[in-house]
C-alpha cells in the first residue's frame, strides 16, 4: 500500500508542474499585449516599454516561468497586473464564499443523490424507479443557470423568501445573512450536481447489481437489501468515487455561472473579471489554484480507491 | 437509422434534433421579425399572434430570437463536434498504435489537462485569444475531445489485441489499412454515441460561455438572451422561459439521440429488450452507464 | 423420502415459454442430473428450486421441497431456506465470488446468517471448510481475496460457501464447465466425497453427459424447455429411447464416454448396481478402471 501511495504522489507532482507549464503558456504565448491594453491607447512606445519592464515581460519566457513558480512554492501567487494587489490575498477573501458554496452544494447533492440512486437501482422495474429515472434526465438537460434563474423567479420574486443576489458586504459577520444569499445558490447548484450524480449511481448500482456475486450471496440466504448493503455498497462505491472526482471539473465549470446568476462576490465572478480585463497576473494565479484542487482531489481519489479495492493495490 | 427510430429514446430524439435543423434552415431565409429590430413602442409584450413568445424590453421579438439563437447553437455544436471528433481520433488512435509509453504518457497528460475543467479553458482561451464563436467551439471541441481520446484509446487496445488484427498484421496489412479496416468500424459505434453526448454537452457549454458573456455581442444565442433577460427578471420573469426551455430541448433531444444511437449499436440490448433474457452470469453492457457519463468515464 | 418435487414447472419470459411443464423428483440422499444444451431451460428450470430466476420471469406450476410449495413463497421465507436447507454451486467461480471481500468473510457468511454464529466461531469454522475442500494453507486461503487464487480454488470455496450449513440440497449449474480439464476432474470428486459423507441430494446441471454419468443415479433430459427423456443413468445411456439422447450420447462416446475421472470400481457398482450383485450396466471404458475389482465386460457398446 505505500508503495501505491508513493507512486500516486510522485504522479500527482509531476501532474501539478505539468498543469502548471500549460497553463503559462496558453497564457503567454498567445497573442494580445498586455502592456499595451494596461497602457491603454493613447500611450507612447516609450511608455508601453517602460510598463513592460514593470511588469518583467522583457524578460525569457524561461525566466518568466520560473519566476512565477518560484513564488508560488513560496506561497507567493502573484499581483494583480492592474492593481498590485495579492493574487493570494484576493483568492482568500473570494474563497469565504466561494468555498461554503461549493461544500455545502457538494455535501445536499450527495446526501440526497446517492441514496436515492441505490433506491431507483434497487426498484428500477417498478413505477418509482422508472420516475426517478426521467425526473434525472431531465435534470441533466436543463442548464444549472437556468434553474437558478427560475429558482429565483419562484421564490425570490413571486414568493420573496430569500435573497434574488448578492452576498451580504460584512461577509460572515451575520451568519443568517450569509447563509439566507448563500441558500438558492446551494440549492441550484445542488440540483444540477445531484442530477448528474444520481444517474451515475444509479447505472453503478444496476452494474452490481446485474453481477454473479449479488446472486452467490442471495443463494446464501440474504435477502434482496442485504445483498445489496453487504455486498453491493463496496463494489458499487469504486465507481462512484471516481465520478465524484471527475464531478469536482462540472463543479467548478457550474460555480462559475451560479455565481454569475447570484452575483456573488465568489472565485468565479473574480476570474471572469479578470478575463474580460486581461488582467493575466491574476488569471494565471487561479486557474493555477483550481488546477491543484482538481489533481489533489483526484489524488484523494485514488489513494481511496486503493483503499477499496485490493486488486488495485497489487498493480500499484 | 431504422433502429434508431425503433428506440423510444431515439425516435424522440431524431424528432427534436430534426425539428431543430429545420428551424435552423427556416430561419436562415425568414423569420417573423427582425430579430434585431429594436422598437421602443413594443416593449414587453405578452404573447399574441404576431409576437409568438412576445418581445423583450428593446422590443425584439423574442419568437425571432430564439429561432436566430438556434443558428448559432448548431454552429458551435457542430464545430466543437467536429473539433472533439479530430483530436479524439487521432491523439486516440495514435496513442493507441504508438509504443507502451507513448501511449502511457498521453494518457498522462489527458489527465493533467482534464484538470483544466472546460468551462475554465474556455476562459482561459478567451482571455488570450478574445472571444468569438470559433474560440468557444475550439475551447469545447478541445476539452470533449480530450477525453474522447482517452475512450477511444482504450477501445482501439481492446480492438488491437484481438486475434485477426495480430493475423492482418502478420500478414504484411499496411497501418492505414488496419485502421481503416477493422479499427475503425469497431470503435465507430462507440464515438459516435459518444460524439452525440458531446453534442449535448455543447449545447450547455455555448449557453453557459454566452451567458458568462464571451461570445461576441453581435451574435445573437439563447444564453444571451437569458443575460439580457435577467436584469428585469423581477418585473418581467416569465420571458426567460423561451430561450431556456430552448436549450433544455436542444440538450435533451442530443441526449436521447444518443440513448437511441446507443441501443441501435447495441444487438445484445435489442435481444434483451425482446425476451427479457439475459442468461445467467452476463451483465447488460449499456445498462452500465448512462449516456451523458461514459464521456468522462476514467 | 421424496426431497424435491417438481411438477409442471412452466416458465415464461414476455410471453415466450422457455421451460415448458417440467416435472421431476429428488429423493433425499438421492443424485438426479440434468442434461440438455444451452437454451434447453436446465438452468432456469434448477433455478426456480432455490427461486433465483430473473425478476421478469412467469413461474407457474409446482416446486415442493419438504412438503412446503416454494413457487409463489415469499422472498423473505425463501431467503431463509436458502445457504441453510437448499445450496447452489454456479458456473463461473471468477465472477461468482465478490472480488472485494476476502474468501473466509465470504464462506462464513451462510454460517452467521443461518446459524447464528459469532463472527469468531465463524471464522474458525471457515478455515475449517476450507481445509476440507482442500484449499492448501486454510488459514491463508481464508484470508485471501478471490483474485489471488485459482480457478479451481475459488470453485472449491463455492464448494465450501454451498456446504457450510449442510444443506438438504445441493444445485450444481455447471460446476466444472469453466474449469481447466484437469482440474474438473478434482472438483468433480471433491464433490461427489463431500455430499456422499453429508448425505446430500445433488441436482447436477450439465451439458456434458460422461459427467452425469459420475456423479448422477438419475438422469433428466432436456431440450427446448421440455423434458424429452428421464430414467435411471446406466439405462438412459446403453438404452436410449428418445433419438435426442441417443445423440448425445453418441457424441459423448466419440469424444470418450468415461470423461474425465476414472472411477473406483467400488463407487462405480454403488453407482449402477441394477439387481444382482456386481453385474453393473456403466457407461464407461473398461480400458479407464483403477481398483481392486475385476471386470469382465459382458456386454460393450460402442
Amino acid at each position: 500500500m505505500t508503495l501505491f501511495v508513493i507512486r500516486r504522489l510522485g504522479l500527482l507532482v509531476g501532474a501539478l508542474f505539468l498543469s502548471s507549464i500549460v497553463i503559462f503558456v496558453l497564457l503567454h504565448l498567445l497573442p494580445g499585449d498586455v502592456a499595451r491594453v494596461l497602457g491603454g491607447t493613447e500611450a507612447s512606445p516609450e511608455r508601453i516599454e517602460a510598463l513592460r519592464a514593470e511588469l518583467g515581460l522583457d524578460r525569457s519566457f524561461l525566466e518568466q516561468y520560473t519566476d512565477w513558480i518560484g513564488g508560488i512554492l513560496h506561497g507567493d501567487f502573484g499581483r494583480s497586473l492592474l492593481n498590485n494587489k495579492s493574487v493570494l490575498d484576493e483568492l482568500t477573501s473570494k474563497l469565504t464564499v466561494t468555498a461554503p458554496l461549493v461544500l455545502f452544494s457538494s455535501a445536499l447533492a450527495a446526501v440526497v443523490a446517492v441514496p436515492l440512486g441505490f433506491v431507483a437501482a434497487a426498484r428500477h422495474r417498478r413505477v418509482d424507479g422508472v420516475a426517478l429515472n426521467v425526473a434525472s434526465q431531465l435534470g441533466i438537460a436543463v442548464p444549472s443557470f437556468f434553474v437558478g434563474l427560475l429558482l429565483v423567479v419562484v421564490v425570490s420574486v413571486k414568493w420573496d423568501l430569500l435573497p434574488a443576489q448578492g452576498f451580504p458586504t460584512d461577509g460572515w459577520d451575520d451568519p443568517a445573512e450569509a447563509l439566507r444569499a448563500l441558500a438558492l445558490p446551494v440549492i441550484t447548484l445542488a440540483i444540477s450536481q445531484g442530477a448528474v450524480l444520481f444517474r451515475f449511481v444509479r447505472s453503478a448500482a444496476l452494474d452490481v447489481i446485474g453481477q454473479d456475486y449479488m446472486r452467490t450471496a442471495r443463494a446464501k440466504g440474504l435477502t434482496r437489501s442485504q445483498a445489496l448493503v453487504r455486498h453491493g455498497l463496496r463494489n458499487a462505491s469504486v465507481p462512484i468515487v471516481s465520478i465524484l472526482g471527475v464531478q469536482i471539473a462540472s463543479l467548478i465549470a457550474g460555480v462559475l455561472v451560479i455565481e454569475r446568476v447570484f452575483q456573488l462576490p465568489g472565485v468565479g465572478q473574480m476570474l471572469v473579471t479578470d478575463v474580460g480585463t486581461r488582467d493575466l497576473g491574476k488569471v494565471q494565479g487561479t486557474v493555477l489554484l483550481i488546477a491543484v484542487i482538481v489533481l489533489v482531489i483526484g489524488f484523494v481519489v485514488d489513494i481511496v480507491h486503493g483503499l477499496i479495492d485490493p486488486r488495485l493495490r497489487a498493480v500499484g | 437509422m431504422k433502429h434508431i427510430w425503433q428506440s423510444r429514446s431515439g425516435r424522440i430524439g431524431l424528432v427534436i434534433v430534426g425539428t431543430a435543423l429545420l428551424i435552423v434552415l427556416v430561419s436562415l431565409v425568414w423569420t417573423p421579425h427582425d430579430p434585431s429590430r429594436v422598437v421602443p413602442a413594443d416593449r414587453w409584450l405578452p404573447i399574441s399572434r404576431d409576437h409568438w413568445f412576445g418581445t423583450d424590453g428593446a422590443g425584439k421579438d423574442l419568437f425571432s430570437q430564439v429561432l436566430v439563437g438556434a443558428r448559432t447553437t448548431l454552429f458551435v455544436v457542430l464545430a466543437s463536434v467536429a473539433i472533439a471528433a479530430v483530436i479524439g481520433l487521432v491523439m486516440g488512435i495514435f496513442s493507441a498504435l504508438a509504443p507502451r509509453w507513448v501511449g502511457e504518457s498521453t494518457v498522462y497528460l489527458i489527465d493533467v489537462l482534464i484538470a483544466l475543467p472546460g468551462l475554465v479553458l474556455a476562459l482561459v482561451l478567451v482571455a488570450a485569444l478574445g472571444g468569438s464563436l470559433w474560440t468557444v467551439s475550439l475551447a469545447i471541441g478541445f476539452g470533449a475531445g480530450v477525453v474522447l481520446a482517452r475512450v477511444v484509446k482504450s477501445e482501439t487496445h481492446t480492438v488491437l489485441t484481438r486475434d485477426y488484427i495480430v493475423a492482418a498484421n502478420a500478414s504484411g496489412s499496411s497501418t492505414f489499412r488496419t485502421i481503416g479496416r477493422h479499427i475503425m468500424p469497431n470503435i465507430g459505434p462507440i464515438v459516435i454515441v459518444q460524439l452525440s453526448i458531446i453534442a449535448a454537452f455543447a449545447v450547455l457549454a455555448e449557453a453557459a460561455l454566452s451567458y458568462l458573456g464571451l461570445t461576441p455581442v453581435s451574435t445573437p444565442s439563447w444564453g444571451r438572451m437569458l443575460q439580457g433577460l435577467q436584469q428585469s427578471v423581477t418585473v418581467h420573469p416569465w420571458a426567460i422561459v423561451f430561450p431556456g426551455a430552448a436549450v433544455v430541448l436542444a440538450t435533451l433531444g442530443f441526449n436521447l439521440l444518443g440513448d437511441g444511437l446507443r441501443e441501435a449499436m447495441d444487438p445484445t440490448l435489442r435481444r434483451r429488450t425482446a425476451t427479457g433474457v439475459t442468461g445467467p452470469g452476463t451483465t447488460p453492457p449499456s445498462e452500465s452507464l448512462p449516456s451523458e457519463l461514459t464521456v468522462v468515464r476514467p | 423420502m421424496t426431497l424435491l418435487e417438481v411438477r409442471d414447472l412452466t416458465i415464461r419470459f414476455a410471453g415466450v415459454t422457455v421451460v415448458d411443464g417440467v416435472s421431476f423428483d429428488v429423493d433425499a440422499g438421492g443424485r438426479l442430473g440434468i442434461i440438455g444444451e444451452s437454451g434447453s431451460g436446465k438452468t432456469l428450470s434448477a433455478l426456480s428450486v432455490i427461486g433465483l430466476v430473473p425478476e421478469q420471469a412467469e413461474v407457474i406450476g409446482s416446486v415442493r421441497f419438504n412438503g412446503q410449495e416454494l413457487i409463489g413463497l415469499a422472498d423473505r421465507e425463501l431467503s431463509k431456506l436458502r445457504g441453510d436447507r437448499i445450496a447452489m454451486v454456479f458456473q463461473s467461480p471468477l465472477t461468482s465470488l465478490n472480488p472485494l471481500m476476502r474468501v473466509g468473510k465470504q464462506i462464513a457468511e451462510p454460517l452467521r446468517l443461518h446459524q447464528g454464529h459469532s463472527r469468531r466461531q465463524a471464522a474458525a469454522e471457515a478455515v475449517a471448510l476450507c481445509a476440507r475442500v482442500g484449499l492448501p494453507d486454510p488459514d491463508r486461503a481464508a484470508r485471501a481475496f478471490p483474485h489471488q487464487l485459482s480457478g479451481g480454488q475459488r470453485q472449491r470455496v463455492g464448494i465450501a460457501i454451498a456446504l457450510a450449513c449442510r444443506p438438504a440440497l445441493l444445485i450444481a449449474d455447471e460446476p466444472t464447465t469453466a474449469l481447466d480439464v484437469t482440474v474438473q476432474r478434482d472438483v468433480l470428486q471433491l464433490l461427489d466425497t463431500l455430499i456422499a459423507e453429508e448425505g446430500t441430494a445433488l441436482l447436477f446441471i450439465t451439458h456434458d453427459i460422461s459427467l452425469i454419468a459420475q456423479v448422477a443415479r438419475e438422469l433428466v433430459v432436456m431440450r427446448n424447455g421440455e423434458i424429452v427423456e428421464q430414467g435411471e443413468v446406466g439405462e438412459l445411456i446403453s438404452r436410449p429411447r428418445h433419438p435426442y439422447t441417443a445423440q448425445l450420447v453418441d457424441a459423448a462416446r466419440a469424444t470418450g464416454l468415461d470423461g474425465p475421472a476414472p472411477l473406483s470400481t467400488d463407487r462405480l457398482a454403488n453407482r449402477f448396481t441394477t439387481g444382482t450383485a456386481r453385474d453393473v450396466v456403466a457407461p464407461i471404458d473398461p480400458h479407464h478402471f483403477r481398483g481392486a475389482g475385476r471386470i469382465d465386460p459382458i456386454e460393450v457398446h460402442g
